[in-house]
């Protein structure tokens, strides 16, 4: 059952614009305050994945559900994160999503279907899983939609998972955004595969590779899953190719990564991409793109101005909400 | 009065049946996930006869998936389901550690999001199953916060516990003690009931000194507490019942009136939940004792296979009965 996807019209595409330079704006302003030592946190930057993080995302409908890993803060924003709650999240104040308990990029909020990682990965496969199950046993036409890195597939909760969600035909799109490392270890070292992809096979699912850095093959791909798993069709696994373009936390410099690859994929930007194909389209120009970059630096000021004038919770506060009462 | 009226006795395992049939009839967001409780009816039949009754939707089998089909429950339950997890020997839910310790048991402390599952596994030795049928994990679990840990010893608390838990909104551990499957047997209320979490029962009352105590050892402790009333001991046994949350405050009722205590528990010595209950004693019942606190508990060894060797590890009424002695002469 294949379902025609439908394109994106002028609106969606400036709507992922905005996600997009929000999601970079926010995680250059991080890594500065990171690096000036303000920050008590690890950063777990996704530059570079930004085309997948807001296309798969972007592809989901307000009740379904996204399941992140701490790495895609990005894929957040178009389901309603704010850059105020990313800031005070990552500053440890009380009025954050996770009231200074949970870490820095592992917010969450239900409401908006969107679940709150821990950091072994991919723990929220066999999650989002489950929570596909409830939407299958209640009828509910709602998809569930997990993320994790190529390094997660080599446990076995991520095979779990595919296999489970295939044997009891359940809503679920099975994300891998391939960026190249898993902290400093590339995927040679991992798996024989070339391609993530192919483990779909194994599972009787079907698997797609999408260029990661193309936001309209993201979107276009994940919607069309999406939309065959709300229909009944099952689910599917859909790697996106993208680089990861820091290391994998704040502190590490990332020097096991050759500056030529890095130069490779800086030209294959999905900033960039995206922006010259907006402007072809005749939806962008010199003045759309500067004044979206004072939109997103003013956002980015004020959040971080609301976060370091926000409180710290009270110290009491460790033993509150171990349990529901 | 005729035997034809006598109250049926139903035993600990039917009062597990009852309590999940009861349970699934009440509430439509119940559901259980398990290895081979579909047709099979479960490796204990605890099930038997529930695929007809509930349906496959509801009783849904598993493959051999631990970690996930637990961390699937946590997805569920997050949705508003209350799923019902059947490990089937609880020694297997190391299989979904992970899930158990980093996703459910701090999900609520981070987000404030409710996470209603039960999970449910055999647990206990004494049936010769040697090191991977026959662990008691209640201490793994209870070292956890934002886990509860449910240890029944009778059939009246397995059932009205088990309705407790699944009613509750947190992640519950529920480990039935398989020794006592066919082995005990109560007439229980005809009404429906359903116990406290966290809350242990005095099942004997006594003056001379204290048993705290849960799950199989229960027994053990009563019939140490039988022989040792025969040469003039009077002996309480407190079950705990659920080993996380604690009831502190029967316990230390309890040891405040008769000034001396035994922790008895199947699971190994070190750091387990009779030492953790030894700890709370020490610490706010100090001037109530006349004597150690003693531990009579399984060594810190794999539970092992053959008979003698297992006998030797499980706690026994006599090594109950040589605590009560050392402890009486204080």
């Amino acid at each position: 059952m294949d379902v025609k996807p439908i394109e994106p019209g002028a609106k969606e595409l400036q709507d992922m614009y905005y996600y997009m330079r929000l999601g970079r704006a926010i995680e250059e302003r991080l890594e500065l305050e990171y690096k000036g030592g303000k920050l008590t946190s690890a950063i777990y930057l996704g530059r570079g994945q930004e085309a997948i993080e807001v296309g798969a995302s972007y592809a989901l409908e307000p009740g379904d559900i996204l399941a992140p890993t701490h790495r895609d803060m990005i894929s957040q924003l178009p389901r309603g994160l704010t850059a105020r709650e990313v800031f005070t999240n990552h500053y440890a104040r009380a009025n954050s999503l996770t009231r200074g308990k949970g870490e820095a990029s592992y917010q969450g909020d239900l409401k908006r279907g969107l679940f709150a990682t821990v950091s072994m990965l991919p723990d929220f496969y066999p999650v989002a899983t489950g929570a596909a199950l409830a939407f299958k046993l209640r009828g509910e036409k709602r998809v569930a939609m997990p993320l994790c890195g190529e390094g997660a597939t080599s446990r076995g909760d991520f095979h779990e998972s595919l296999n489970l969600a295939s044997v009891l035909d359940l809503p679920v799109v099975f994300v891998v955004i391939n960026n190249g490392f898993a902290y400093s270890t590339p995927p040679f070292k991992e798996m024989k595969l070339s391609d993530v992809a192919e483990r779909a096979h194994a599972y009787a699912i079907p698997g797609v590779v999408v260029d990661g850095n193309n936001i309209i093959e993201c979107y276009l791909e994940a919607k069309k899953a999406v939309e065959r798993a709300r229909d009944g069709g099952g689910p599917t696994l859909l790697e996106a190719k993208t680089m990861r373009m820091r290391g994998h936390a704040g502190h590490d410099a990332a020097k096991y990564i050759s500056k030529e690859l890095i130069r490779e994929w800086a030209q294959k930007d999905p900033i960039d991409r995206f922006e010259k194909h907006l402007t072809n389209q005749g939806l962008l120009d010199e003045t759309g793109i500067k004044d979206m970059t004072e939109r997103v630096t003013q956002e980015v000021a004020e959040a971080l101005k609301f976060a370091e004038e926000s409180p710290y919770p009270e110290g009491q506060e460790a033993i509150t909400d171990v349990y529901r009462q | 009065m005729s035997t034809a009226n006598k109250p049926k006795e139903t035993s600990y395992i039917e009062a597990i049946s009852q309590a999940l049939w009861e349970e699934l009839e009440r509430d439509p967001s119940v559901f259980m996930l398990g290895q081979d409780i579909g047709d099979y009816g479960g490796a204990f039949k605890v099930t038997e006869g529930f695929l007809d009754k509930f349906g496959p939707e509801r009783i849904i089998e598993m493959p051999i998936a631990e970690q996930g089909f637990i961390g699937m429950a946590i997805g569920a339950a997050l949705m508003g389901m209350r799923p019902i997890v059947e490990v089937q020997y609880a020694d297997f839910i190391s299989c979904g550690w992970d899930q158990i310790v980093n996703v459910a048991a701090k999900m609520h402390y981070r987000t404030r999001d409710a996470v209603p599952m039960v999970i449910r596994g055999p647990s206990g030795g004494g049936l010769r199953a040697g090191p991977f049928h026959s662990q008691s994990p209640e201490g793994w679990f209870a070292h956890v916060p934002g886990l509860k840990v449910i240890v029944p010893g009778t059939a009246h608390d397995a059932k009205g516990l088990l309705k407790a838990a699944i009613r509750d909104d947190n992640p519950i551990l529920y480990f039935e003690h398989k020794y006592l499957y066919r082995r005990v047997k109560e007439v229980l209320p005809e009404e429906e009931y359903v116990c406290h979490i966290g809350a242990a029962k005095v099942q004997r009352e006594g003056s001379d000194l204290t048993i705290v105590t849960y799950g199989a050892m229960v027994q053990t402790a009563l019939l140490a507490a039988e022989k040792a009333q025969s040469s003039g001991v009077s002996v309480e046994v407190v079950d705990l019942r659920t080993v996380f949350p604690i009831d502190k405050e029967t316990v230390l009722n309890s040891v405040a009136k008769t000034s001396k205590a035994i922790m008895l528990y199947e699971d190994t010595r070190t750091l387990g939940i009779g030492a953790e209950v030894s700890a709370i004693i020490a610490e706010e019942g100090f001037e109530h004792l006349d004597g150690p606190i003693i531990r009579v508990s399984a060594p810190d060894a794999p539970v092992p296979f053959s008979p003698p060797l297992e006998d030797y590890f499980i706690p026994q009424v006599e090594d109950v009965l040589a605590a009560i002695d050392r402890l009486s002469a204080y």
